[in-house]
C-alpha cells in the first residue's frame, strides 16, 4: 500500500514512523473495491434467501460467484478491522483495555474471515457433499 | 470573606471539551457523520452473521435450514432489514467520503445537500431491495 503514498509526501519524510498514510489508504483502497462487491453481494443474498439449500450449494460453486464471495469476504473483513480499530483508538484510552480489544478485534476478523472463506471454498470444491 | 475563600479552594471546574454536545447545534452534518461509524459498527454485526451464513452452508442441509429458519423469523427479518439499510447508508455515505478525500463538494452547501443525497438513496435503495424481496419470494 505505501506504492500509493505521493512523491512529496515520501520526500518530506514526515509522520512518526513513516508509515502512517498507509492505514488510511488501506481503509480507502478496500472502500473503493467494495463498492462494486457490496452491490454485488446484495444481489447475491436476494437470490439465495428466495432459494433454498441445493440453490445456494449450486450458486457457490460457480466459480465467479465463489471468487467474487471470498473476495467480498476477504476485503470486507478487512476493512471491517480498520474502522473497528480507528473506533476503539478514538474512544478507548486505557492501555490495556485499548490494548485486549483491538486483538480482540484482529483475532474477531481473522477467525470469522477465515472459517467463512474455508466453507465457501468446502462448498465450491466439493459441492456440498458432506 | 470565609465565602470567597471557600470558593477560592474549590476544585476548578474542568474545561469543556471540543466537540462536546452542549455547545454545538445539532446539524445534519453531524448526524451523516455519527451514523457512519454506527452503521459500520452494526455492518460488522452482518459479516459475522453473513460467516455464519457460509459456516452453515459448510456443515450442510440441517444446519442450513436451522441457520435460514432464525434469520427468517421475525427478529431476523428486523435485524436484516437494519442491516439492508445500514449497508446502503454506509456505501453512499463512504462514497460521498471518497469524493472529498479527492478534494471535492467540501464546501459547507455541498456537504448539507450530499448528506441529503445520502439520506434518501439509503432508504429508496432499501425500499427497492425489499421490495423486490417480496416479490420474488425472499422473504
Amino acid at each position: 500500500m505505501d506504492n500509493y503514498r505521493t512523491p512529496l509526501s515520501r520526500a518530506r519524510g514526515l509522520g512518526s514512523a513513516k508509515h502512517g498514510a498507509s492505514h488510511w489508504i488501506s481503509e480507502r483502497v478496500t472502500a473503493i473495491s467494495l463498492v462494486p462487491l457490496t452491490l454485488w453481494a446484495i444481489y447475491g443474498v436476494l437470490r439465495i434467501a428466495a432459494n433454498d439449500y441445493g440453490f445456494a450449494v449450486h450458486w457457490v460453486s460457480n466459480p465467479i460467484n465463489a471468487t467474487l464471495t471470498v473476495l467480498t469476504i476477504a476485503i470486507g473483513f478487512w476493512h471491517m478491522h480498520a474502522g473497528l480499530r480507528v473506533v476503539v483508538e478514538d474512544y478507548i484510552h486505557k492501555a490495556l483495555t485499548k490494548s485486549v480489544l483491538l486483538l480482540l478485534n484482529l483475532f474477531v476478523c481473522g477467525l470469522a474471515g477465515a472459517l467463512a472463506v474455508f466453507s465457501i471454498l468446502k462448498v465450491a470444491l466439493s459441492g456440498g457433499a458432506i | 470573606m470565609t465565602d470567597t475563600s471557600q470558593k477560592a479552594r474549590a476544585p476548578l471546574r474542568e474545561a469543556p471539551k471540543s466537540p462536546h454536545l452542549q455547545v454545538w447545534r445539532w446539524h445534519i452534518t453531524m448526524w451523516t457523520s455519527i451514523l457512519h461509524r454506527a452503521t459500520g459498527v452494526a455492518l460488522y454485526g452482518g459479516a459475522l452473521i453473513i460467516a455464519g451464513w457460509a459456516l452453515a452452508l459448510a456443515f450442510g442441509p440441517d444446519a442450513y435450514a436451522l441457520y435460514k429458519g432464525l434469520l427468517g423469523s421475525l427478529l431476523g427479518k428486523v435485524v436484516m432489514f437494519g442491516l439492508t439499510i445500514s449497508a446502503f447508508y454506509h456505501l453512499a455515505n463512504g462514497v460521498r467520503h471518497l469524493v472529498w478525500d479527492s478534494g471535492h463538494a467540501l464546501d459547507i452547501k455541498s456537504a448539507n445537500a450530499s448528506a441529503i443525497v445520502v439520506f434518501a438513496f439509503a432508504v429508496a435503495a432499501t425500499v427497492s431491495v425489499w421490495g423486490i424481496a417480496a416479490m420474488t419470494g425472499a422473504i
